[in-house]
């Protein structure tokens, strides 16, 4: 199975894995999640859309990161894991 | 103006979203030598999309690529490319490289349908990029030229020191093209972020060389480069004395004419009209005299 991750888990960033899967999940662990869960998943599917990807696991374990952090660091997961 | 450009490193989302707050008139979103080698793609995306939700007109934004040799120059741009970005600033520079530069950038502006065009402030920081620097100074995109002391004192294998004695010929090189050419002349950083002190010496040799701004490693540093930069009160004063006598002076149809028993003229004139800009005064009357 291709995996692929990007980013870290310092403040302010988030570690973004993804993988291969059937249609679209998104799994995410925050320290702000009580507050911005539905932000995080809704930048995380934007950029999915963006890049027209439907299959695939997203793992987001997030550290405080803003929207433009989230997406880049979605994006080059997926680059990561398509090689 | 450009009086202050600070290094933000490009991998780094915490100093990112607050690169904004040290006051600082640029960022330069750094791509080289701040991010790893496997750690480009990612610094690219990230520096990419904080640049497209960046909604404010001020700082500047620009962004140290990595340079054509590297590889990584074509998909750099092509992360980054978008209305926000006022200039890249490019390593290593050489005239024959920059025109390949400048080709790439119009493609790459057709290509993303940009309503300006992206400028250049290329890095001097080889020997060959100082001997360069009159030619360098009048190709197209030029916002200004920043002078590179590490890469430079390594390229002619000398060492850098706290005075910067060993610098004072490259420095007053790029000034004079920069000067001539009617573009910035940004200095080198200065290294020890611990030392205030030298800081303020260095950035005021820098300014009586006419250097118009420098780079900064920390924000730490942006307040006393500005204070090295913004003319003094007493400066400030005699400019603002020379404007008004100035004023008067051309009511009387005289062309030179003596203030404190020295004569003004038109390139007097001009100093004190530049100190006033630099000062950011638009209010040109006469202040009280400095304590």
């Amino acid at each position: 199975m291709k995996i692929g991750s990007a980013g870290t888990l310092t403040s302010n960033d988030a570690l973004v894995t993804v993988r291969e899967g059937v249609g679209i999940s998104v799994s995410i662990e925050s320290i702000v999640d009580a507050f911005f869960h539905d932000q995080i998943d809704w930048a995380v599917k934007g950029e999915l859309a963006r890049l027209n990807v439907r299959n695939i696991h997203v793992t987001v374990q997030d550290k405080g990161a803003l929207d433009f952090t989230i997406r880049a660091r979605v994006r080059t997961a997926i680059e990561r894991m398509e090689g | 103006m450009r009086t202050t450009l600070l290094f933000i490193p490009g991998n780094h989302p915490a100093m990112l979203q607050n690169a904004d707050v040290f006051g600082a008139d640029g960022i330069i979103l750094d791509l080289e030598d701040a991010v790893a080698a496997t750690e480009k793609d990612a610094a690219r995306a990230l520096v990419g999309e904080y640049l497209k939700s960046w909604k404010l007109d001020t700082p500047e934004l620009l962004v140290r690529v990595n340079g054509l040799p590297s590889g990584w120059f074509e998909a750099d741009l092509e992360a980054i490319a978008c209305d926000r970005l006022s200039a890249i600033v490019y390593p290593k520079a050489g005239v024959e490289e920059l025109y390949e530069v400048d080709r790439i950038l119009s493609e790459v502006e057709t290509r993303h349908h940009l309503n300006h065009p992206i400028g250049i402030i290329p890095i001097i920081e080889s020997a060959q990029g100082v001997v360069e620097t009159d030619d360098i100074s009048y190709l197209p995109r030029l916002k200004g030229m920043l002078l590179g002391g590490e890469d430079l004192s390594a390229d002619m294998e000398i060492s850098r020191t706290r005075e910067g004695a060993e610098l004072a010929y490259p420095r007053a090189r790029l000034s004079f093209a920069c000067k001539a050419a009617g573009i910035d002349a940004i200095d080198t950083p200065f290294a020890d972020v611990n030392d205030a002190e030298g800081l303020l010496a260095d950035a005021r040799t820098a300014r009586s060389l006419g250097f118009t701004g420098k780079a900064v490693i920390h924000p730490n540093q942006i307040t006393t480069i500005q204070q090295a930069f913004c003319p003094d009160p007493k400066e400030i004063f005699w400019a603002r004395r020379v404007i008004a006598a100035a004023a008067d002076a051309a009511k009387k149809h005289q062309g030179a004419f003596s203030l404190d028993g020295k004569m003004i003229d038109k390139p007097v004139i001009k100093r004190a009209e530049g100190i006033l800009l630099r000062a950011g005064i638009t209010d040109r009357a006469t202040a009280d005299e400095p304590k």
